[in-house]
């Protein structure tokens, strides 16, 4: 009996950390019924209040202080501007994706954005089951193919290489360091850009790679960089949730910078974080509700890069020396220009800087 | 990759970094489910206890009232599981559920009423978190900076540890507690007041999961976000079973996931071993360690039977 509850126990520890920007499940009932009455409200712009638009979350939540969090402050920011009704909808696994989506079809909302690509595969079976429901998915361009999904990219690679730019030119050591949250195409880019923009900045720089393989594990995210720092890196960069906030600490503890990711994240530690890898979920998400609102919808892929202030780095240089801050000016121009493009996939990396991202899968 | 020394410091260094929080919310486990409460609401009050730590971390400025606080939100969650489960006689499995529930929805709610709708606490400076012993003693990444430059309560809790297993065998409200989880009636009839013994039990487990929850946002970070405590709390339930509901076997069951935790760090820096089987780790060693050495282990008897007082 002991025996069954522990095994019960210690899957369902198992599960928490594998679902894991989880941790705020229990948190739509405070959230949602507010946001339903506010639309209505704004005046000046009242033609737009029949519209509604419906976000749903993967397992993450609205509160997981990353992308879907991002998305939906993008979402309310175009209620607040266009007067449209928004609301969400949060997925606590992957069996609610098609129920989630269905609910909001059922509601007759006009356009359901749907946030991550775990959702790729409900998107598309609800989006050939409904051509005339219009979709929106974030991080997926697989159901490019279909003339209802606008499939929401980001080049976080390219912000990934300008704060690996930084990273080259900061270390002393010639020893940088990654710590990524989980493997796959979307993640492996920050890798593949991070390193590119290392590489450039400084051949000669070593980069220490680990895969915590969680993006919820804050203990193992501090271990791994304190054992990074051990070896003798002295900057770190994290792409990997509250993962990277354990890193962040260590990096703080020991005296060496760290680099953010998604948002700006210089306010957890203000002088040890130099600068942060952005990418604007919310800018993705408000486009696409203004593109309803002027009747602009456009189904295929729309790539938010550094030109259109989909990624970028982060305005704070605080911690940043003026030549730094210049030749990273410098190479966001040759980037802009076309005169420098950065990798976002194993061959294209590897043509140039060789197999030296070792975290992607073979 | 460095020598040796250099890798057992990293080990240690891990270990003290994932094992504190499980010691502390197991050994308060101990003492509740030993007098007959399943308390399976720990993960709750560990958020609970890492919000209220975080948030008493940056009004008062100090880590150690700071850290104290989170334990006292613990205790409060504690209460109310007693208050449901020892005084009306609720479903302590249920009960236990609720507080999980409550726990992390509070803390998130708390939190967004406090910090203009944010889900995360601003960040702790290092002068409100708990302080570290030998800081700046040690030359940065040597292995007396990983070794003995981790913060003061990564080690008070071994001794903590110490105190519960001499309060569990060596002193007479230890007897009572164990003995209230073994057979109430009796014990009533020789005149213990269970009720008492319970309800001390229950909040002392809360406070302890409480401090748990604070260490993580004291001590492994600097704020509280929601997804900061997921699992620990299941994981120190787990590790009370594993040790058998002792003092002694909760703090080597708790160290072994914390360096199953280490030996995760250390290998997923050489990167030839697939990340997915070693997040695996400290699951199947536990499940080989329960069949291998630790054979079965005994409930207390009445443990999560509500007990009705005699008139």
């Amino acid at each position: 009996m002991k025996k069954k509850l522990m095994a019960v126990l210690l899957s369902t520890a198992m599960v928490f950390s594998m679902v894991a920007c989880g941790g705020s499940d229990n948190s739509a009932e405070t959230a949602a019924p507010a946001d339903n009455s506010a639309a209505t409200e704004t005046e000046e712009t009242a033609d737009n209040s029949e519209i509604k638009i419906g976000l749903v979350t993967d397992v993450g939540g609205v509160n997981d202080g990353s992308f879907n969090q991002s998305a939906w402050e993008g979402l309310q920011r175009a209620q607040s501007d266009l007067g449209i009704e928004v609301n969400y909808l949060e997925s606590k696994g992957d069996s609610d994706y098609t129920p989630n989506i269905e609910q909001f079809m059922d509601e007759e909302y006009d356009l359901i954005i749907c946030v991550g690509y775990m959702l790729a595969d409900a998107t598309r079976a609800a989006a050939e089951a409904n051509p005339d429901q219009k979709f929106a998915i974030i991080d997926d361009s697989s159901c490019s193919d279909l003339d209802n999904v606008s499939c929401l990219m980001f080049k976080q690679e390219q912000a990934s290489y300008l704060v690996g730019y930084v990273a080259g030119l900061t270390t002393k050591t010639n020893k940088v360091g990654f710590v990524l949250g989980m493997e796959n195409e979307t993640m492996n880019q920050f890798g593949y850009g991070y390193c590119a923009g290392v590489k450039d900045a400084n051949p000669d720089a070593e980069i220490l790679q680990t895969n915590a393989n969680s993006f919820a594990d804050s203990a193992t995210g501090k271990s791994s960089a304190t054992a990074m720092i051990t070896n003798g890196a002295d900057v770190i960069f994290h792409a990997a949730g509250a993962t990277g906030l354990g890193a962040i600490e260590a990096c703080k503890e020991n005296g060496v910078y760290a680099i953010g990711v998604d948002s700006d994240q210089s306010s957890i530690a203000p002088e040890t974080v130099i600068t942060s890898a952005m990418k604007r979920v919310d800018n993705a998400v408000y486009d696409a509700a203004k593109a309803i609102t002027e009747n602009a919808y456009s189904a295929g892929v729309v790539t938010y890069d550094l030109s259109m202030g989909g990624v970028d780095i982060a305005p704070t240089t605080d911690l940043l020396s003026d030549e730094t801050i210049a030749a990273v000016n410098e190479v966001k121009e040759k980037i802009l220009s076309g005169e420098v493009t950065v990798p976002a996939d194993k061959a294209s990396f590897e043509e140039k800087y060789g197999d030296i991202y070792t975290l992607d899968a073979e | 990759m460095g020598s040796l020394v250099t890798n057992l410091g990293l080990l240690i260094n891990a270990t003290l970094i994932a094992t504190p929080p499980l010691l502390f919310a197991g050994l308060g486990s101990c003492f509740s489910e030993r007098s007959g409460v399943v308390n399976i609401g720990i993960e709750g009050m560990m958020t609970i206890g890492a919000f209220t730590g975080a948030v008493a971390g940056l009004y008062t400025g100090n880590g150690w009232i700071a850290f104290l606080c989170g334990g006292l939100a613990g205790a409060i969650l504690g209460l109310i599981h007693a208050i449901v489960c020892i005084s009306f006689h609720a479903d302590q499995t249920i009960a236990g559920t609720a507080i999980n529930f409550l726990g992390s929805g509070l803390a998130l709610f708390l939190c967004k009423a406090l910090f203009d709708n944010s889900s995360d606490t601003p960040a702790l400076d290092t002068t409100s978190k708990l302080p570290k012993i030998f800081e700046g003693v040690f030359p940065v990444g040597s292995f007396g900076s990983n070794v003995l430059n981790v913060y003061g309560v990564a080690y008070l809790v071994f001794v903590l540890a110490f105190v519960c297993w001499f309060v569990f065998y060596k002193t007479k409200f230890g007897s009572h507690l164990r003995a209230v989880g073994e057979h109430p009636e009796a014990c009533e009839s020789i005149g213990i007041d269970v009720y008492r013994v319970r309800y001390t039990c229950v909040i002392l487990s809360g406070f302890m999961a409480g401090l748990g929850g604070a260490f993580v946002t004291l001590a492994t970070i600097n704020q509280f976000r929601p997804n900061v405590i997921v699992g620990q709390g299941f994981i120190a339930i787990a590790a009370v079973i594993f040790g058998k509901f002792t003092p002694h076997g909760t703090t080597w069951a708790c160290l072994l996931f914390g360096l199953c935790s280490g030996i995760k760090t250390l290998a997923s820096m050489s990167n030839t071993v697939s990340p997915n089987l070693i997040s695996m780790i400290p699951y199947v060693v536990t499940i080989i360690a329960l069949i291998l050495f630790v054979g079965r282990a005994n409930a207390p008897a009445a443990n999560g039977k509500p007990f009705v007082k005699a008139r």
